[in-house]
Parts: structure tokens; sequence; C-alpha cells
């Protein structure tokens, strides 16, 4: 009864939810008694990989053959290894790449899916339920998987994993027979300013139309700079180009999860509520003490951006500074 | 070219969300159905630019029932030239996926567009399961599509950068934002849709992998705690000692 986690690696390095996601399947593999095994490609620091028994793992498979970020190639790569490990349960993150490879594993093995878990399912014998977030966060519904192969694709941030073991996980060479990829990566563009991506960063600077014009954000970009944080902004800041698109959150953006999201000058629509509502903690700037923010807020200044963003970063660099 | 649009409906972004039944069932009353939003702005309107600049067909499928019909119209109106509609409330992606792929397999269609996900339910996972099942290649979340004979570029967003990618048609790609710009249907258009063709296709009995048993609305926050321009050392210090996050 193994419990088989993919892991995704970006230039080399283990995707960010790795650590998340073996965590996850530790707990469900201690419940029904297994397990937990990782497949992932492209990493040659085996170290690193090692490192993942911390976190519950085993066994670690590796490919070299598989080069690249497709479709075809890592779906048949997990499913030899479910077959390679018996697994009966199969762990995803919740990512760009967890959304393009779970559904594809789910329809070729029949598995059932829930997409974007954010908690360690019920287990009651074969019975899975498990909890996810629907209607952009608004409402949380259980699902239960009816099939005996399971995949659960977790979302990053929900859980937080916790290094309990210190034996490392042994590391294998993994490599099947794999079909050759139909689609192909020409090539992969870093995204313009060195920053943080947004999707993964921890702190989360955001500005509204409430800042006027683009020549303002200076005042946004230091409080970011001063907490080491990504910034953000809200969708028609991005529609009349004073910040790029993929800056943009929301409902129609991207959605994030940080552990701190400050929003200066964002009136909070529903619909920008919709992308940050998982944030843990929400601290809000807005003149007007009315804004629908507030409600959706932990903490919040009634105040001009102008005047609160240079003193909020004062006051974290002075806190930097003493701590 | 033939382009097969899949789209589902929606709830309103500013629906109230509740549930009836125990807490089994979404409370569809007094809620406005919208077209799921990826679906209409992106996948369709990149269907029809498409078609405009080198000729084709642009088919929309929805599964569901006939309240389907003032989405499935207003996809018309925007421009599709016909659609289909499956007859069965589908329960959950596989069954959804099942079903559009049982419709599309003997079709022919050189390319098929998904929303990025649905916001109800946001699942992203039809458009890799219809790829699995057509056995087609599928890309995911794409905010860049252009089409040159049957060679598909595409770009699509992955942490800290932009994945540029090629592939043959036919395939399989979910849309996100980038790849169009909303249109509003005009007049003309919102009569043409009233005569376009609406199928209804029997469904081919494709049975669901998972189930929803309950929903819960989440935890209320908490009243928010204010401060004033000048007393951010304080703010500081709770970020640190209360909330924990810096
Ligand atoms: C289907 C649909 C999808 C959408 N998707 C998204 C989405 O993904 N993301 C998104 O963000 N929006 C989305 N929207 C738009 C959304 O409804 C709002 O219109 C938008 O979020 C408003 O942006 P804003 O808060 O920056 O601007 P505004 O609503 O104009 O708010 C500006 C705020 O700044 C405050 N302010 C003004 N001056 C100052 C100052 N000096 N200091 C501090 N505060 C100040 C004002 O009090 C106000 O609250 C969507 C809308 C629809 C219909
Ligand atoms: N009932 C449906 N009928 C047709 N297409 C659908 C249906 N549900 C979802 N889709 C398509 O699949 C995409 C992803 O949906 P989901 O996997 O539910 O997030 C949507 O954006 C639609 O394009």
């Amino acid at each position: 009864m193994s419990v088989l986690v993919f892991a995704d690696s970006h230039q080399g390095k283990l995707a960010k939810p790795t650590s998340e996601t073996v965590y996850y399947a530790k707990q469900i593999a201690s419940k029904i008694g297994g397990s937990v095994h990782v497949v992932t490609y492209g990493i040659t620091d085996a170290d690193s990989l090692a490192k993942l028994g911390n976190y519950g793992a085993e066994k670690v498979l590796v490919s070299k053959s598989v080069t690249h970020s497709n479709d075809d190639q890592l779906t048949a790569l997990v499913a030899e290894a479910v077959n390679a490990t018996s697994a009966k349960v199969i762990i995803f993150a919740f990512d760009p790449m967890g959304k393009m490879l779970a559904p594809r594993l789910s329809a070729r093995l029949g598995a059932g899916l829930v997409a974007g878990a954010i908690a360690i399912p019920e287990i009651d014998g074969a019975k899975f339920t498990v909890r996810k977030n629907v209607f952009s966060g608004k409402a949380i519904a259980s699902f239960t998987i009816q099939s005996e192969v399971k995949i659960i694709a977790l979302l990053p941030n929900s859980v937080k994993a916790v290094a309990e073991g210190d034996s490392p996980a042994t590391v294998e060479n993994f490599e099947p027979a794999i079909p050759e990829a139909r689609i192909k990566v020409k090539e992969v563009k870093a995204i313009s300013g060195e920053g943080i991506p947004l999707p993964e960063a921890e702190i989360v600077v955001s500005a509204g139309r409430g800042l006027k014009g683009p020549e303002n954000w200076g005042i946004v970009e230091d409080l970011a700079e001063a907490l080491g944080a990504a910034t953000a902004c809200s969708r028609p800041v991005a529609d009349i180009g004073w910040r790029p698109h993929h800056e943009h959150v929301g409902q129609t953006g991207i959605a994030i999860r940080p552990n701190l999201y400050i929003a200066a000058g964002i009136s909070g629509a529903i619909q920008h509520l919709a992308g940050v509502n998982g944030s843990k903690t929400i601290v809000v700037i807005n003149t007007d003490p009315e804004a629908p923010f507030f409600k959706a807020a932990d903490y919040g200044v009634v105040g001009d951006a102008f005047e609160v963003l240079p003193k909020l970063t004062e006051a974290v660099r002075k806190f930097k500074a003493a701590n | 070219m033939k382009i097969l649009v899949c789209i589902s409906k929606a709830p309103d972004t500013t629906s109230r969300i509740s549930f009836t039944d125990g807490d089994t069932r979404f409370n569809e009353d007094k809620v406005q159905f919208i077209v799921n939003p990826y679906d209409e702005w992106y996948a369709l309107v990149r269907a029809l630019e498409l078609k405009e600049a080198q000729g084709g067909h642009v088919t929309i499928i929805s599964v569901g029932g006939p309240d389907l019909e003032p989405i499935i119209r207003k996809a018309l109106a925007i421009g599709a030239d016909d659609a289909v509609r499956v007859n069965v409330n589908a329960t959950d992606a596989y069954q959804t996926a099942s079903e559009i792929a049982f419709y599309a397999k003997d079709k022919g269609f050189d390319l098929i567009l998904t929303g990025k996900e649905t916001i109800d339910y946001n699942g992203s996972q039809i458009g890799g399961m219809l790829a699995e099942l057509l056995n087609m290649p599928y890309v995911a979340v794409a905010s860049k599509l252009d089409i040159n004979g049957s060679l598909a570029s595409i770009e699509r967003d992955v942490p800290g950068g932009v994945e540029a990618l090629e592939g043959m048609l036919p395939m399989v790609v979910s849309c996100a934002k980038g790849m169009a710009e909303q249109r509003i249907p005009n007049m003309r258009g919102i009569m043409a849709a009233r005569t376009k063709p609406l199928q209804v296709s029997e469904p081919s009995g494709a049975s669901a992998l998972t189930n929803i048993v309950k929903y819960q609305l989440p935890a209320e926050k908490g009243a928010v705690k204010l401060f004033s321009a000048d007393n951010l050392d304080e703010l500081v210090q709770l970020l640190h000692t209360e909330a924990k996050v810096i």
C-alpha cells in the first residue's frame, strides 16, 4: 500500500512544495500502513533527494532521460513508477505541473482525483474523504474518491511540512521505456525583474488603483524589498498597463496563498478576494474605512497609502535591524 | 480548422454561496449563472480569432441539463458556429471529460480548447483528462496560442518564467489570461444566435470517480485590528509576535 509522490524539478532543483507533498504522503502512508516513494526527473544532486527522508520518503526514483517538462513523458514516467512501487495513492502539488499531469494520469489509470486538496484526508478503510476549496475559496467541499487507486493534488502552503525523520532516502535511477514527447519546450524565458516569483512568495505587497499611476510604485517596491516580498496588483492596474500582467491576482489572474498579503489602495472587490483569500494574514491600507477589503483583513490601516507605505517600510526596516 | 471549445456555466462571481439538503448540495436558488469567464474570454475568443485569421469552424460543447441553454446561446452570440449539449448532469470532472471525449472522438477536431479552470470547482482537470481519453497532447494554462499550418506555438507561465512550446495538432489546450480579450456580443450576434444549431446529444453513460459528500463555509475571520499611520511599529510587532509572518 505505498504512496507515490511526483516531485517537479526547476533548473535541476526540487520544486518548492516537495517537502509539503512528501510530508503529506507520509501522513497518509502512516494511516494506511505503507511507505512513501518519490519519482522525479532532471535532478543530479543526490543529496538533496536523500534529504526527502527527513519528511518521510523511503526511496526516490530519478529519471535522467526525461529532461524537460512535457505531459506525455512525465505522465508515462509517473505511471511506470506507480507500477514499480504498487502505489495505491499518488500525490502531486496543485501547481502548473500538477495541473498538467494529475488529470492525465487520473484518466489513464481510472483513478479518482481531488485537485487542490487543503487537508490530510480522513481515511476509513478504503474510503478517503478529502477537503478542497470551491467557489474560489468561498466554501470548502469534502470529496470521496470511489476508485481503488486515488490521486490527490495538494494545494501548496496548505499543510506545514515537519521534518520528523533523520534517515536519508535511498536514491535510485529509474529509466523505464518512455515515449517521445509530442510537445517540445523551445525555451524558458525568465520573467524580467529578478524579484521573487509571485506564486511562491511567502510575503506579497500588492497595490491597486488607489496608487494613482505607475510612477508611484516606488513606495510599493520599497516595502516589498524591506520585507523580501514579491509585488502584485489588482486587475485594472494590469489592464491599463501600470504593472505587468503576471502581477495580476484574483479570479481572472492568479490565485496566491502567501503567509502575509499587504494590499494598498485596493478596494477588495469579490473577484480580487477570490485570488488572495487563502493568505494566512491580510493587511489592508485604504483611505476609505468602508472599503470592503477591511472585512477580509486581519490588520488594517485607514490612511493614505502615500503616507502609510513609506512609514511602514521604515517600521519594517527598524524591526529587521533590531531582530 | 475544426475547433471545439468546452464551456461550462458558473455562478456569477458576486453570487452568495449557500447550500441545501443538509449541506450536501449547492443552492442554485437566486444564483445568476454566467459562462465560466476563462471559457468565454480566453478559449472562445481565441478560437474565433484563429477562425477569422485562417478560416475554420468553431463548435461549442457543454455537458449538462437544459438550463445550460442561455449559457450556450451567449457563446453562440459571441460568434461560435454551432453547439452541442450533452444531456447529463455530470457529477465530477472525469464524467464530464468522458462525455466530451465520447462526442469528440470521431469528429476530427484539430484543436480543443478549455478554460484554465471553472470558477466554482476550480479543478483544472477537464483538459488533461480529455487529452488522455482522446490520446492527444495537452498544454495546461496557456497564455498564448498561435497556429501555423498544423504547428501550434504556445506560451505558458511557469514559476519564475514563461515557457515557449511547440507541437503538432491535434491537441488540447487550456486557456488563461493573455490568450485574448473579452468580446461583448452585439445585437446581430444575439439575433443570429437564436437560430444557430444547438444539438442535444445523449450521454454515453460514463460514471464519476469522485463525489462531493459535504460543503461547509470557511471559518469567519475575526474583526480587523486597526492602526493609525503613526502606530505602525506596533503593527509590525504584531505581525511578528501574533501573526508570526515576519
Ligand atoms: C468577471 C470579473 C472578474 C474579475 N477579476 C478580477 C481579478 O482577477 N482581480 C482583480 O483585482 N479584479 C478583478 N475584477 C475587477 C474587480 O471587480 C474590481 O473592479 C477591481 O478589483 C478593482 O481594482 P482596485 O481595487 O485596484 O480599484 P478600485 O475599485 O478603484 O479601488 C481603489 C481603492 O483605493 C482606495 N484609495 C484611493 N486612494 C487611496 C490612497 N491614496 N491611499 C489608499 N487607498 C486609496 C479607494 O478607497 C478604493 O478602495 C473582475 C471583475 C469581473 C466582473
Ligand atoms: N460541464 C462542462 N461542459 C463542458 N466543458 C466543461 C464543463 N465543465 C468544465 N468544462 C471545461 O473544462 C474547463 C476546466 O474545468 P475544471 O476541470 O472543472 O476546472 C472549463 O474551463 C471548461 O472549459
